[in-house]
């Protein structure tokens, strides 16, 4: 039996398929829906998968519908874009920094995407706080916060080349700077504001609507189509400078792209989701350890590991202190932790 | 560098002037602004008048507070840096601000403690806590505690502690408000009584501190020359971890998380004179005390008529550094 299988459109794109990549992938996919119509039917008011399907399908009953559809369907969406984009960013970061430990939060993206929100929020807002202009400027605001953070770790980490350990070092002082920043932007700006950036900056997807899933979408799966289709990039610049260069690739120019690809995807999960951390570190890891390294298979693992961790987050936020709401990101942060530090301690042992 | 005893008694003595002017300055200077006369007259004869109790309540606690606590931080960064052999080490990277923090918050939250008594000590048992996490955590593995590692789990610990206690604070907006003002870090709003009842843990740590100081020159050598040296280094090891606890647990008590003074006195006092902790220590204290009361004299004007909590001033003052050393090496 071949364990690879080729697969091809036209002349351009062609991926070998790994039989193993292909089984666990369709394991996951399975989680996911089942993590979706649970998040979808639990909560205050308790419908069951067959009924939220039922409901999506359009023939429930006309509560169900109202509870799906204004309620819980869009912080659900949300969370699935939100965990796909970060995990993808950090697959795409570690592969190309070839550490282990980066990850958007790790290298300060995640909190200049932060501080770009709070000042976008704080800046455009009137008297009465309403936006002076379109919020559907949002993610390209924390997209720019991601990318001046990135760059600020990226050219401090740089001395005849970036170590990796530098890198993780300065990015904790970078996100310390961030965070200096977003507290400051808050004390400026109206108080309503600030207590709604408190709750958004820890992670959740708290009181999102359509509107904000309708911006989030099409940026999200945009972005993480062209991932997809630059595997290839990212497979090369996995092999390390020389190889890369000798494969005959402008590596510079590459590793600028995905930088960029990965602050956008960043960004446009924070914009909504909030700092959802340790997502971008985990889903990656996880997924090399059930599909191995090849980015072909490792990017829609990782991307539906991260959608299952956000939305299983938000899950337990909504439902074990109800009525009360915890912030994803608490949850992920409360597992996210430990599991850097057994990272640590593994890869310093090899 | 200051090399000669004579030299360095002189430094001590200039910087217990500029420490005495920053306080003075910490008490003139603010949103209202009062005289050199006035701040005389409210110490010893005071009245009444706005600006007198303005000065007794409000601005003398806060200047005293701000020696102190900075003091206790940039002492508590000294040893631990010497400890750990790390020059990124200090209370803030470590976690043990975040753990004293959280437990604090845990302790609102379920049992409704609100004395300053119980704060002081759940602050000490939370900041005891995740220093033995941290320590336990980057002590594993072959090679045992390096610096890289126990930074690296400094960060995870504090990071999983605060988001711990964001959580908390989240679900009980009640105890949002009774610790919001103490969480975000500073010096102002404090009552007198608060310094006064965790004074005698300050003290005891100042002087035990100082008492040790010749014994950690020694530790500073390698475990190895220590232990020739007939010194019992887990004894001294484990002392000076008590008194890093104590130092800063007593410090967030007061005045709640505040980073980076104790990452970047430490370098500084060592720079004027070099690395024997019998001068590093008071230099220390003199220079963690002068450098808090600038910061939140900073922290009055930077948003003026806004204040802003110290803690947001010292991570500006502070990154630069932390990357500058980041640059230069951690492992050397």
């Amino acid at each position: 039996m071949r364990k690879y299988i080729p697969f091809r459109i036209g002349k351009q794109i062609s991926v070998l398929m790994d039989k193993k990549a292909v089984i666990a992938s369709f394991i996951l996919l399975l989680i996911t829906v089942a993590v979706f119509l649970i998040n979808t039917g639990s909560g205050e008011m308790y419908i069951s998968p067959v009924d939220v399907i039922h409901t999506l399908l359009g023939s429930g009953s006309e509560m169900e519908e109202i509870v799906i559809y204004s309620f819980r369907l869009p912080r659900i969406v949300i969370a699935l874009f939100a965990g796909m984009s970060l995990a993808v960013a950090g697959a795409i970061l570690q592969g190309m920094i070839r550490n282990p430990l980066a990850s958007p939060d790790v290298l300060g993206m995640t909190s200049g995407a932060a501080v770009a929100v709070v000042s976008f929020l704080a800046l455009f807002s009137d008297k009465n706080g309403s936006l002076t202009i379109s919020i559907h400027w949002l993610p390209l605001g924390a997209f720019i916060g991601a990318t001046i953070a990135a760059f600020l770790v990226y050219v401090l980490a740089w001395k005849k080349g970036v170590s990796p350990i530098r890198l993780v070092l300065i990015g904790i002082g970078i996100s310390a700077l961030m965070q200096a920043f977003t507290t400051l932007l808050m004390l400026i700006g109206p108080i309503y504001r600030a207590s709604q950036a408190n709750v958004w900056i820890t992670g959740s997807v708290y009181g999102v609507s359509w509107k904000q899933v309708f911006i989030l979408a099409p940026w999200a799966v945009l972005l993480l189509l062209i991932s997809l289709i630059s595997v290839r990039q990212m497979n090369i610049q996995e092999l390390g400078d020389e190889l890369a260069i000798g494969a005959g690739v402008s590596l510079q120019k590459q590793r600028l792209f995905l930088l960029l690809l990965s602050t956008a995807l960043t960004g446009g999960a924070v914009a909504f989701a909030g700092g959802i951390g340790f997502v971008g570190l985990m889903a990656p890891h996880m997924a090399r350890r059930l599909v191995g390294s090849s980015f072909g298979a490792l990017l829609p693992t990782a991307a539906l590991l991260g959608a299952v961790l956000v939305m299983l987050a938000d899950l337990v936020g909504r439902t074990l202190f109800a009525p009360l709401e915890i912030p994803a990101g608490v949850f992920t942060a409360a597992i996210g932790a430990p599991y850097f530090i057994y990272l640590l301690y593994k890869s310093r042992n090899s | 560098m200051l090399t000669t005893n004579k030299r360095r008694i002189i430094g001590l003595f200039s910087f217990v002037l500029l420490l005495l002017i920053s306080m003075w300055m910490s008490i003139i200077y603010g949103y209202t602004d009062t005289s050199y006369q006035t701040a005389i007259e409210a110490l010893t004869n005071k009245n009444h008048s706005n600006e007198h109790i303005i000065i007794n309540t409000v601005r003398l606690p806060r200047a005293l507070i701000g020696a102190a606590v900075g003091a206790s931080l940039a002492m508590a960064g000294a040893l631990m840096q010497a400890l750990t052999k790390n020059p990124l080490a200090s209370p803030g990277i470590f976690g043990i601000n975040a753990g004293a923090g959280f437990l604090i918050v845990l302790c609102v939250t379920f049992f409704q403690v609100s004395s300053l008594q119980t704060f002081t000590w759940l602050a000490l048992i939370g900041a005891a806590l995740a220093a033995i996490i941290v320590f336990v955590i980057s002590s594993v593995g072959k090679e045992g505690m390096t610096p890289l590692k126990l930074t690296l789990a400094g960060t995870a610990v504090a990071t999983l502690f605060a988001s711990l206690t964001q959580g908390l604070l989240v679900a009980n907006e009640k105890a949002l408000e009774e610790v919001l003002f103490w969480l975000a870090g500073s010096v102002s709003g404090r009552k007198l009584e608060m310094l006064i009842s965790v004074l005698p843990y300050f003290l005891v740590a100042w002087i035990g501190s100082f008492l040790l100081a010749p014994k950690v020159n020694i530790l500073m050598m390698g475990d190895d020359v220590a232990k020739g040296l007939g010194q019992r280094t887990n004894m001294v090891k484990l002392t000076v971890a008590i008194l890093v606890v104590l130092l800063a647990g007593s410090s967030v008590a007061v005045a709640g998380p505040i980073g980076f003074i104790g990452i970047i006195v430490p370098h500084i006092a060592r720079a004027f004179v070099g690395v024997d902790h019998r001068w590093v220590l008071p230099y220390c204290t003199l220079i963690g005390g002068i450098l808090l009361n600038v910061a939140d004299i900073g922290a009055r004007y930077i948003l003026m008529p806004q204040e802003v909590p110290v803690g947001i001033m010292t991570a500006f003052i502070g990154v630069p550094f932390f990357i500058y050393i980041a640059r230069r090496g951690i492992l050397k």
